[in-house]
């Protein structure tokens, strides 16, 4: 049984399509990250769910109940704003308190469950501050507490984490999944940031144009991209135009206009189809002289020459060129090359991923 | 000390004295004349002070020689009209302004403009035409009718600014209540309502102080038998000069005592997140 179910959902505003027929089961108690550049509707979908926006058709359940139509103040879903929203003239333990206050729980009881909420966000003790007197990532914390106070049946995200400094976001990063594990809450997560979504989810729905482009764990969706949009969104990946020359199952082999004949992996594809093949920075190996003398014309072996070379602290940051193709990769600090050096690389062909056009 | 700091330091003292001058000596003229029994060219200041007129206006002496009479009717009448006016107003400008700032209402910028034409024409013509109307409704003459002509005028201001503060707060203010399970109404008066206060409280002192100081309206929809403050000292600047600065110091007091308010009120606690 799903904890939330969307089918077929459609929003349009205007001419736009947000949303465009987006079908989504979220499992029980894992943490799902909609993942897209901004514009591709995850935070309409998000919306969708809370019951801020109504959606043309299609319908949502939350559990076996169906939602679609029921308020937001009835659906029992707990939602972090981007912006926090945390009520100014209050206290941090009367923003708590407000919703528990509306169950009409008794005094005592809702004290027990503020002072609960806010040790699991690590604010012990701040109860009688106002949101002004806390730093970003304090407010953040008061927010997700906000949330998880009225024990809600899931928790929804919108960017948490963007308004905060680079530091102050990896940290945070790895909080909310401890918090999520701890509190074992089924989560909506909303980012555009693909390596928070990579750190802290479960499962990974990249979205564009309002459509799933693949639903998948952070790995399969990092290393097994389904199209072109989605190997491009998920970090750094050169594409190199070919066409396929054979198939062996997901073995396939291309080869370029210019003369370029890799190997990859790659399903549905057949002879001769038109395809990108996508090739990560990471999947470049630079290969010692000797090593490349053994294997003079190799698999995936070709020549290069640096064309760029940026030094950004841990690695090296190269910009090659093979035939009239030109890929960046990274190389190690402690063998550089300089620009116009000839090297030898190798295309790790396990990493090489061949997507039809 | 560095020359800069005395320059600094000059410029402040500079500064203080033109407000002084600009605030304050005119205050100080009212105050003067206000007690000066006799004050003849070419003396700079009164050969003779005292309190006589200010006895007089407050109803504590009655002097023919004087010639002036109590204002404590019509002060007590402009405060009673000003309140009134005020508690009106609030109660159309609260739900207008709200309205007019959160949803989308069909003309709602033509609406805006209405409220503002008593203010955007001369009002003298309005005011002979209301006068008609008023003459046939038979409120002419009456507080009620002085009430809802001050009304007319103040709830411009009334109304602009309730929509502009409700405009300031954002809408996921609103939406975080909403998903903690609060019904609309209860979100307006624990979220909305308390964010707005400083705003709403500065456009009831405008409304206030707007009634206090009307004029033309009451001029021709209240005279003769609706006398208030303004009233009473536009008929008597013209002979008496001592008897109008008395009265013109008593219209500044509400005022001044609202902005102190107003100040102390957005200088609390919660205004702080707000914007």
């Amino acid at each position: 049984m799903p904890a939330l179910r969307l089918e077929r959902i459609v929003k349009k505003y205007g001419k736009v399509m947000a949303v465009d027929g987006l079908s989504l089961e979220v499992r029980d108690g894992e943490l799902l990250t909609l993942l897209g550049p901004s514009g591709c509707g995850k935070t309409t979908v998000l919306r969708c769910v809370s019951g801020f926006v109504r959606p043309d058709s299609g319908e949502i359940y939350l559990g076996e109940r169906k939602i679609t139509e029921i308020a937001p103040q009835k659906r029992g879903i707990g939602l972090v704003f981007q912006n926090y929203a945390l009520w100014p003239h209050m206290t941090v333990f009367r923003n708590l308190a407000f919703g528990l206050e509306i169950k009409n729980l008794s005094k005592n009881d809702i004290y027990q469950r503020v002072e609960h909420a806010l040790s699991l966000v690590q604010l012990e003790g701040l109860g009688e501050r106002f949101p002004r007197q806390l730093s970003g990532g304090q407010q953040q914390r008061v927010a997700l507490a906000r949330a998880l106070v009225l024990e809600p049946d899931i928790l929804l995200l919108d960017e948490p984490l963007s308004n905060l400094d680079a530091l102050l976001r990896e940290q945070m990063r790895f909080e909310i999944g401890q918090i999520h594990k701890q509190a074992g809450i089924t989560t909506i997560y909303v980012t555009h940031d693909q390596t928070e979504a990579m750190v802290i989810s479960d499962r990974i729905a990249v979205l564009e144009k309002g459509r799933i482009m693949q639903l998948g764990s952070p790995s399969e969706v990092y290393s097994k991209p389904a199209n072109k949009f989605v190997a491009g969104f998920m970090g750094t990946t050169n594409f190199i135009y070919c066409r396929v020359t054979t198939v062996a199952g997901d073995d396939v082999a291309v080869a370029t206009d210019d003369g370029l004949t890799l190997r990859g992996r790659g399903l549905g594809l057949h002879k001769d189809q038109e395809a990108d093949v996508a090739i990560r920075p990471e999947s470049i190996t630079f290969l010692a002289p000797s090593e490349a003398r053994a294997h003079p014309q190799g698999t995936n072996i070709y020549e290069a020459e640096v064309i760029r070379a940026s030094y950004v602290g841990e690695l090296i940051d190269y910009q090659l060129k093979i035939k009239n193709h030109l890929i960046r990769a990274r190389g190690d600090v402690r063998a550089c090359h300089g620009v116009g050096d000839r090297i030898q690389i190798r295309l790790d062909h396990n990493q090489l991923a061949v997507l039809p056009r | 000390m560095s020359l800069k700091r005395i320059l600094s330091l000059a410029a402040e003292l500079l500064m203080l004295v033109l407000v002084f001058l600009l605030i304050i000596g005119p205050m100080m003229s009212l105050f003067i004349w206000s007690v000066a029994h006799r004050w003849y060219w070419p003396n700079t200041l009164p050969q003779e002070v005292g309190f006589e007129y200010w006895k007089q206006a407050l109803g504590m002496r009655t002097s023919l020689a004087i010639g002036a009479i109590s204002i404590l009717p019509a002060f007590f009448l402009s405060l009673g009209i000003a309140v009134v006016v005020v508690i009106i107003s609030m109660l159309i400008a609260i739900p207008a302004g709200y309205a007019l700032a959160k949803y989308r209402i069909p003309f709602g910028a033509f609406i805006m403009f209405l409220f503002l034409m008593p203010n955007a024409f001369p009002q003298q013509p309005i005011f002979v035409n209301l006068l008609g109307i008023f003459t046939r409704l038979s409120l002419a003459g009456t507080v009620q009718g002085v009430i809802l002509v001050h009304i007319l005028v103040g709830l411009v201001f009334g109304i602009w600014i309730t929509s502009a503060t409700f405009r300031s707060i954002p809408s996921y203010l609103e939406e975080a209540a909403y998903s903690v399970g609060a019904g609309r109404l209860y979100t307006f008066f624990h979220i909305t309502l308390p964010l707005a206060a400083p705003g709403l409280l500065a456009s009831a002192v405008f409304v206030f102080i707007t009634s206090l100081d009307e004029f033309t309206g009451t001029f021709f929809i209240g005279v003769p038998f609706v006398s208030t403050l303004p009233m009473t000292l536009y008929s008597s600047s013209g002979y008496n000069m001592q008897y109008a600065s008395v009265i013109a110091i008593i219209l500044l007091i509400p005022s001044i005592l609202f902005m102190t308010l107003i100040q102390k009120v957005l200088r609390a606690e919660y205004v702080g997140g707000m914007g």
